[in-house]
């Protein structure tokens, strides 16, 4: 057991060797260890937040057809310190009649929504915070935390706009938690465990071959989870401003901003870890824990450049829609999609590999087929009934 | 005094002061927001009883679900968002009484149970609480014609729901 193979638990051992040299009680130096950790944590994934500004910033503007950041260091890479040295000399400011401690919680509760995600994110097979064997529901209780955040922000800046912002938002999300959890069920229904190391080691093949649909219904609810384009509501140029967040200057918004940024990266790990193996990359990961640290974020930077994609290409899309959308297709679609898998998983069990994943893509692309016709005989009929309208409309004229 | 046991009594008081804030509260949405704070103390209380699932559902259901539900119901329905009228009523002192009544009805109950004062046994290496769950709640032998039950009265309350808010042309 040397460094290379499991650098958490020897550095763990060596540091609980040197605190239980000090006089230190075994429960505390455990404690402190445990402490030291998510120190560590925190700090990489703040710093890997601070590139993210720089990332983001650089791929919007090629899809813009700009450069983007270039003046401040090599490739504009020092842009985002000089922005965050802004942010944090920025006058401080409260609006009148706000609610000083809930505002002031808000951005607070924010931020720790999204790093409590890390907790269960297993970054290689012997590098994890904990392996919760309830992983995948933690995954939207820290997204229910996130939402009363954005409510307390948006109540407590005493603005209406802040509040319309933040109901919009809070639709959004409370909405596209439900399809989310659905499909998160599939990759729990292939393994039989909610656990993620479980899921990770359970993907001798991907599962997004096992089940593009749910990969696919994943992104779109976690997109809108993100509240990013085509689902990002909560602002309106003229009409909202930025939304739930208006009232908010200097570190507070650098706050909301840097947690809206670290959360669309840790959903791309997300959708990794569910659908695309994770850590895993054809045995590279047993090599050494430091290659799959590389895997998994190079999979995560992967799923944070797709939602940035979809962000710069599609346009936003009224709230009614959005609504429709989810309620009265994605919803039911993964509710169908969810007990076709698990009686498909019944079913094949104990068929053999490839019978398996034949049965499994079949029954997706059927569930697929079939929801988009529906949709097509529904949008028909509707279109049918307009077009009857107006010519009765233009028969009075 | 084992470390879990202070973390039980810290948790504990401050379940208890925040549920204390949720009745004496004149804003209603600090209310709401001091409920999330108990129903989080409960969900840590689950925790420290090896009922993860258990935790993480009491988050996902009541904070997520629930206090949303309430602050969105305070914020549409109260002509201000900030009301600040009277919390109590003035039959205060029979709901304070039936608490009191209910909480030492209950402490004589577990008072007779014979495992009351014994500590618990260790739970053993492997021991897969969610499985165990899973298999209690669908297996005939255990508890799946309660569980059954209780879906078909969540369906009813769902249909009435949608029943009373459609909008009939």
């Amino acid at each position: 057991m040397n460094f290379w193979n499991d650098p958490l638990k020897v550095a763990a051992d060596w540091l609980m060797g040197i605190f239980t040299s000090w006089g230190m009680n075994d429960v505390a130096a455990h404690v402190l260890v445990a402490f030291l950790g998510v120190l560590l944590l925190i700090t990489i994934l703040m710093v890997i937040d601070i590139f993210l500004v720089w990332i983001e910033r650089k791929v919007v503007s090629r899809f813009q057809d700009r450069i983007g950041p270039n003046r401040v260091g090599p490739f504009g890479l020092i842009q985002p310190f000089a922005d965050i040295i802004k942010l944090m000399i920025k006058e401080d400011t409260t609006p009148d009649g706000a609610d000083k401690v809930v505002y002031n919680i808000a951005p607070i509760l924010s931020m720790m929504s999204v790093l409590i995600l890390w907790a269960v994110v297993p970054l290689a097979p012997v590098m994890l915070g904990v392996d919760l064997n309830i992983g995948v529901l933690f995954i939207i209780a820290a997204g229910s935390i996130g939402t009363l955040s954005i409510i307390m922000a948006g109540w407590s800046s005493n603005n209406k706009f802040s509040v319309i912002g933040a109901f919009r938002c809070v639709a959004v999300m409370v909405s596209f938690e439900i399809p989310m959890l659905a499909t998160l069920l599939i990759p729990t229904i292939f393994t039989g465990s909610m656990g993620m190391n479980a899921i990770i080691q359970g993907q001798n093949i991907w599962y997004v071959f096992l089940s593009p649909l749910a990969a696919l219904i994943f992104l779109i609810a976690a997109i809108a989870e993100l509240g990013r384009a085509p689902f990002d509501l909560a602002e309106g140029e003229s009409e909202l401003v930025s939304g739930y967040n208006i009232e908010y200057s200097g570190m507070k918004f650098g706050m909301f901003y840097a947690g809206e940024l670290l959360h669309a990266f840790t959903f791309g790990g997300f959708w990794a870890i569910m659908f695309f193996g994770g850590y895993r990359f054809f045995g590279l990961e047993q090599i050494s824990p430091f290659l799959a640290i590389a895997i998994i974020l190079f999979k995560a930077l992967v799923g944070y450049w797709i939602i940035m994609w979809v962000k710069y290409t599609v346009m936003r899309i009224r709230i009614d829609q959005m609504l429709a959308f989810n309620w009265k297709f994605l919803t039911p679609v993964a509710f169908v999609l969810v007990m076709v898998t698990a009686l498909m998983n019944a079913l094949l069990r104990d068929a053999g590999n490839w019978l398996y994943i034949t049965g499994m893509i079949l029954s997706n692309i059927i569930v697929a087929w079939a929801s988009l016709e529906i949709v097509r005989l529904v949008s028909k009929k509707e279109r049918e009934r307009v077009e009857g309208l107006k010519q009765v409309v233009e028969a009075h004229h | 005094m084992t470390g879990e046991h202070i973390i039980f009594l810290i948790v504990g008081a401050v379940t208890l002061l925040s549920a204390l804030m949720v009745v004496t509260m004149r804003n209603l949405v600090h209310a709401a927001l001091w409920l999330v704070a108990t129903l989080f103390g409960v969900a840590i209380i689950y925790t420290l009883l090896n009922a993860g699932f258990l935790a993480v559902v009491q988050v996902v259901v009541y904070i997520g679900a629930i206090a949303i539900l309430f602050i969105f119901a305070v914020m549409l329905t109260r002509r201000q968002a900030a009301d600040t009228g009277v919390s109590v009523n003035k039959n205060w002192w029979a709901g304070a009484l039936m608490a009191v009544l209910t909480f030492a009805g209950l402490a004589y109950l577990l008072q007779s149970w014979r495992g009351f004062s014994k500590t618990a046994a260790a739970i053993p290496s492997g021991f897969d609480a969610v499985n165990q769950l899973g298999e209690a709640l669908t297996s005939p032998a255990g508890y799946v014609l309660p569980f059954e039950v209780a879906s078909v009265l969540l369906l009813a309350a769902l249909v009435g729901a949608v029943y009373l808010a459609f909008n009939k042309k």
